[in-house]
């Protein structure tokens, strides 16, 4: 499918990323309406919403894969690792963790360290790299989505429910591995999540897709009890682990 | 068996095998065998314009892979939709076009000997496939994972698929002379499948599926040159062999 890539020229101060007046639609159904909003560099935007509110569709949009209305501005430069939400991989795919990697450092020409200290950061041990990738558990397959993502140096990284579909155990390894990346190397991240305490806890703002109305702003700020039934259209609370609190 | 077909076999085998490992993992199978019938309004109208069959049928199977791409780029139907409707309307003009005996050496391949140009066209063409599977497997491979992956890593996803499937048109093409158009797809498909049962790699499949397209061609040739009978048929039966012997496999 031919795709418009979004443009990276403009100057656009501190931020990383700028979009204003964003609308996509299908087959003459808005999913995204009149969306604007920027990203500072090194910040992590948490993006939330319903079923349907076109949270895929707007990361869709930014990497330049769907075609839209409105414009979405990239710092001249920019390198972006996607992570997916869980891929529907045939169980018997001669794919390795291995072949994977050594795709991406190829495409991106990097060094085969970067693969290993992908690793490291994910917390992937290498003997996994030789399970066919249908054969991994979904918390080590997520886990090599993000080393793969890593590979190439990105300056951003945008995952989409990188844990939904994972295990408790495996849930906590990815969440522990993006908030290493987050805190010790100021990757910008845009991370979709359901998780409103994972949300609460890590990110520095929150964009709400909603139909009605969305909304920017920090965690504080937009998971208020009243905010979230207004986006929900239904009434959400959510708790907040003592042992991992602000 | 003469020394030059031999080594016809042989690279059009490699090829076969490389492209089908990505056309099976990307589940495109049927539509693939489908795919081949493209190239009958080609070789219909080639034997009406008195051309070599081969240059319809080439001719035909690249506009067919152009169309399908555009449908694909302009709908969000799937490969496997959209070749099914080529293929029938292929199929329906073509057998409007053209009957006879070369039409059924088309289809299903004929004995004797290639002429220099044929041989020099089926080398050239099996080398370009060969080398742009090699070059391009790993970015097919990312595209086959996740293509919104495969863009974010800078990989030209739309081009890529039309120049698989341009390899996939020139690979069937390749085979129209020994199997013909309607075998060669089998050629494709069979040996990549066996390999996608029995291999734990990438690099394990490429060897198994090449291996067994090989096996099958070069065996299948030579049974065929001993008890002079067609041998397209001879090399499916010997994949499809392999194919069996591969449910061994738990």
């Amino acid at each position: 499918m031919p795709t418009e890539l979004p443009n990276q020229d403009a100057a656009l101060g501190g931020a990383v990323l700028e979009v204003s007046h964003l609308s996509v639609s299908f087959d003459h159904t808005a999913i995204l309406a009149d969306l604007s909003f920027t990203v500072a560099r090194g910040a992590s935007l948490a993006v939330i919403g319903p079923n349907g509110s076109g949270k895929t569709v707007l990361f869709r949009a930014l990497i330049g894969a769907i075609q839209y209305e409105g414009t979405i501005r990239w710092a001249p430069g920019t390198k972006f690792g996607y992570v997916p939400q869980k891929l529907d991989i045939e169980r018997d795919l001669p794919i390795t963790g291995r072949d994977l990697l050594r795709a991406k450092l190829t495409i991106s020409h990097a060094a085969k360290e970067e693969a290993l200290h992908a690793l490291e950061r994910v917390d992937l041990r290498e003997e996994v790299l030789v399970k066919p990738i249908g054969s991994m558990s979904g918390g080590q397959f997520q886990r090599l989505l993000v080393a793969f993502a890593l590979i190439g140096k990105p300056d951003v990284l945008l995952l989409d429910e990188p844990a939904a579909g994972v295990d408790a155990p495996g849930q906590e390894a990815l969440n522990a591995a993006l908030r290493r990346l987050q805190q010790e190397e100021a990757i910008t991240t845009l991370l979709i999540s359901h998780d409103l305490s994972v949300v609460y806890r890590y990110a520095s703002s929150v964009l709400c897709l909603a139909r009605e109305r969305s909304c920017i702003g920090p965690p504080q700020v937009v998971l208020t009890p009243e905010r979230l039934s207004e986006i929900y259209g239904t009434p959400i609370s959510f708790h907040l682990h003592d042992d991992h609190g602000r | 068996m003469d020394a030059r077909a031999l080594i016809v076999c042989a690279a059009m085998a490699v090829a076969a095998g490389l492209v089908g490992c990505f056309a099976v993992m990307r589940r495109m199978t049927l539509a693939a065998d489908a795919f081949s019938h493209v190239a009958l309004p080609g070789i219909g109208l080639a034997l009406v314009f008195r051309l070599n069959p081969l240059i319809g049928a080439l001719a035909a199977l690249l506009a067919g892979s152009m169309l399908i791409w555009a449908i694909e780029g302009k709908t969000n139907l799937s490969t496997e939709a959209i070749t099914g409707v080529v293929f029938s309307v292929a199929l329906a003009i073509g057998s409007l076009t053209a009957t006879g005996e070369e039409l059924i050496d088309a289809l299903f391949g004929a004995p004797g000997s290639m002429t220099i140009a044929e041989t020099v066209f089926a080398l050239v063409a099996a080398l370009a496939v060969t080398g742009f599977i090699l070059k391009a497997r790993d970015r097919l491979l990312v595209s086959l994972v996740s293509t919104e992956v495969a863009i974010a890593s800078g990989i030209g996803v739309a081009s890529l698929q039309l120049s698989f499937l341009v390899a996939f048109a020139v690979t069937v093409a390749l085979g129209m002379r020994y199997l013909g158009v309607l075998l060669m797809g089998s050629l494709i498909i069979i040996p990549a499948t066996v390999a996608k049962r029995l291999a734990r790699s990438i690099d394990g499949m490429f060897a198994i599926a090449i291996g067994s397209a090989l096996v099958s061609t070069l065996l299948g040739s030579w049974i065929a040159a001993l008890t002079v009978r067609p041998s397209g048929p001879i090399i499916v039966a010997i994949a499809g062999g392999l194919f069996f012997v591969s449910l061994l496999k738990s």
